[in-house]
């Protein structure tokens, strides 16, 4: 199975400043949106001659199913995605999304948050908001931004943390001002407090020198590496055997999958390259091997691939199939 | 739509082996399409609602009242707790309509479990509105066991679950520890690279899909709870088990467990649903006692060891080669 994705409609377009927008995706008739939990994204198929996925928190409440929010910094000088949604979508544009994922949870047992935001790494805390300000939990947002005219999401803020947490905001053009209260901040926190920061590498790593500094366990410091513009994966051709039949694999299939439509029987299970069941043996080529099961030695050896999640790193792949 | 036929145990009865011999395994798969077991079929929900409901709702309700620790939720699972009765209520009203309906205004649920003649106004999230903690009242109400991880510090913790009908081990024991400490105890799934392999998979799960596998034992007598806690009840039964007795008394034990990623909270949840098989029953299916006889003539000692089979094992072979060997010149004629 391809990966299952949302139909949307871009409902709203708000924008703040030149280079930032949030769109408003509602779902089309008969499709849903899901709930989620804070710090989750979505993989917003960006329309365009080749389709890119990019990731997007979303910056609405987690309950938030009638319609999503995602906030989207235009890159001049990355893969074209966030230009695309910059220039190319309007209200009333159809979308692609895949459901929400996480990699950036909180912490729940965490008896306090400390959330440490640069720019339009500000995104995930919103749902952030919503959740601990629902639950009761103490926390303090601390939000840098260079632009003090157009502040991303700021009314929302203020109303999230009014009797609930701590906002506070530091304009400067050179992102200085924020770095220059890490040390205090973190110096201050009380026991069974959690950082979390998401923004530029350069203020991650601050937050995280001065937390090591201040004597923070590192399980208790944690980071959104976004990654921005996955891009889409490359097609490649599969040989079956030394003498047989070439088969495409697309950018938006898998191995397996391009496999089974070719009617090549491939017995599987868990389609993430954690089982081991559709192991296949390599007789020339070598895999990008992205499972989990295979061994290192296995994986230098290249002498097999799991179809269901790997690629190929150097062609012409060729596999123990008939 | 499933109907719910009391008499047709074995026709459901998830059947684990699909080769003669039997090591530990990622054996996952998705959920919620039938398999066929060779008479039938298992596995369209994950809720399986059977014929033994009523029952095996009755059996969980007395061991709580016996041991209320066997059900528990740390505090931070609160809203996990309420992800399990959003989910379940859900699948049981879309799976089994004649038995269970939900009707829900945004948050706000109507809730009728017909089996139970049980009726339920309740606000998703206000644990004001309902009679009971929210996992301990909507677990009351499934044939499942129900174990929930969370997810933090790169890690899955076992941090709440009901336990009744456990095969030899502990929530009481087992709860707050980290996945491979859950584990400790099993032979060869750490060497062998099973272990960090599902726990990987498990902190991969995406939401929206539900994976399963299933696990097995054996247990003396039709007996569902065999949790540590009451071990002098049922493990000196596995010492005075005589031949003659292996067919009626002697039980396969199957574990179907469903794997979900539970939207709002992140936390991983994790079904047990028991299914017990007699020998005499599984000798019905000619299929499966000849390879149930070959699984456990093959079985390595550790593994023997750990599911407790020690003690009948080489005598449950025997039987078994006696039945196998008995019915096989009426199946060629």
């Amino acid at each position: 199975m391809a990966v299952t994705t949302i139909p949307v409609t871009v409902a709203g377009v708000e924008p703040y400043g030149p280079d930032v927008r949030a769109l408003r995706l509602i779902p089309e008739p008969g499709a849903a949106l899901p709930a989620f939990s804070p710090g989750s994204h979505v993989i917003v198929h960006v329309p365009g001659e080749r389709v890119r996925r990019n990731p997007y928190s979303l910056a609405c409440a987690p309950s938030s199913t009638e319609a999503y929010r995602i906030v989207v910094r235009r890159i001049a000088d990355g893969r074209g995605g966030s230009r695309a949604l910059h220039d190319e979508v309007e209200v009333g544009d159809r979308l692609q999304i895949e459901p929400p994922r996480n990699l950036f949870a909180p912490v729940l047992p965490a008896r306090r948050h400390l959330l440490i935001a640069g720019g339009i790494g500000i995104t995930p805390f919103l749902s952030y908001a919503h959740q601990l300000r629902a639950a009761g939990v103490p926390f303090e947002l601390h939000y840098g931004v260079r632009d003090g005219a157009a502040i991303p999401l700021l009314d929302e803020l203020q109303r999230l943390c009014t009797g609930a947490g701590r906002l506070a905001v530091y304009v400067d053009p050179k992102g200085a001002s924020l770095l220059a209260v890490l040390e205090p901040i973190l110096g201050r926190q009380p026991l069974g407090t959690h950082v979390s920061t998401c923004g530029p590498a350069p203020m991650m790593e601050a937050v995280v020198a001065a937390a090591r500094r201040h004597g923070w366990p590192s399980s208790r410091v944690h980071l959104e590496r976004f990654q921005l513009d996955l891009g889409p994966a490359d097609p490649f051709a599969v040989r079956l055997g030394l003498d047989g039949r070439e088969l495409q694999v697309g950018a938006d299939e898998s191995l397996l999958e391009a496999l089974e439509s070719a009617g090549v029987q491939v017995s599987y299970l868990c389609r993430q390259g954690v089982c081991g069941e559709c192991r296949t043996g390599v007789l020339a080529g070598v895999p990008d091997h992205r499972d989990a099961y295979l061994t290192a030695p296995e994986r230098a050896a290249n002498t097999a691939v799991m179809p269901c999640v790997s690629r190929c790193a150097s062609g012409p792949l060729v596999l123990d199939l008939v | 739509m499933s109907e719910i036929l009391p008499g047709a145990t074995l026709a459901r009865f998830p059947f684990p082996f699909d080769s003669d011999s039997y090591m530990y395994s990622v054996n996952v798969e998705e959920a919620q399409r039938p398999r066929a077991n060779g008479v039938g079929s298992w596995g369209e929900h994950v809720y399986d609602v059977d014929g033994h409901y009523l029952d095996e709702v009755a059996e969980r309700a007395r061991i709580l009242a016996a041991d209320p620790a066997r059900c528990q939720v740390f505090g931070h699972m609160r809203q996990a707790a309420w992800d399990v009765v959003e989910h379940a209520t859900t699948s049981l009203a879309h799976d089994y309509p004649a038995d269970f309906a939900l009707q829900r205004d945004g948050d706000r649920c109507h809730w009728r479990n017909r089996r139970l003649e049980l009726e339920q106004a309740f606000t998703l999230g206000d644990d004001a509105t309902l009679p009971r903690e929210p996992f301990e009242w909507i677990t009351r109400q499934l044939q499942e066991d129900v174990e929930l991880l969370d997810q933090r510090d790169d890690d899955l913790f076992f941090d709440a679950g009901i336990l009744t009908f456990a095969a030899d081990w502990s929530l009481d024991f087992d709860l707050g520890m980290r996945f491979l400490e859950v584990h400790g105890p099993v032979p060869r799934v750490h060497e062998l690279g099973v272990l960090p392999r599902a726990r990987m998979f498990l902190m991969g799960l995406a939401p929206g899909r539900a994976y399963r596998r299933t696990n097995w034992s054996m247990t003396v007598d039709r007996r569902l709870d065999t949790g540590t806690e009451v071990y002098p009840e049922w493990g000196p039964a596995r010492a005075n088990l005589r031949y003659e007795d292996i067919g009626e008394r002697l039980h396969l034990r199957v574990e179907v467990q469903h794997f979900v990623r539970l939207p709002r909270s992140n936390a991983v949840m994790f079904t047990i649903r028991t299914y017990l098989a007699s020998l005499d029953e599984v000798c019905e299916v000619a299929a499966w006692s000849r390879r149930l006889e070959r699984v456990l003539a093959d079985l390595p000692s550790d593994l023997v060891d750990y599911k407790g089979l020690a003690r009948y094992r080489d005598m449950t072979v025997a039987w078994l080669a006696e039945r196998n060997a008995a019915a096989a010149p009426a199946e060629r004629a």
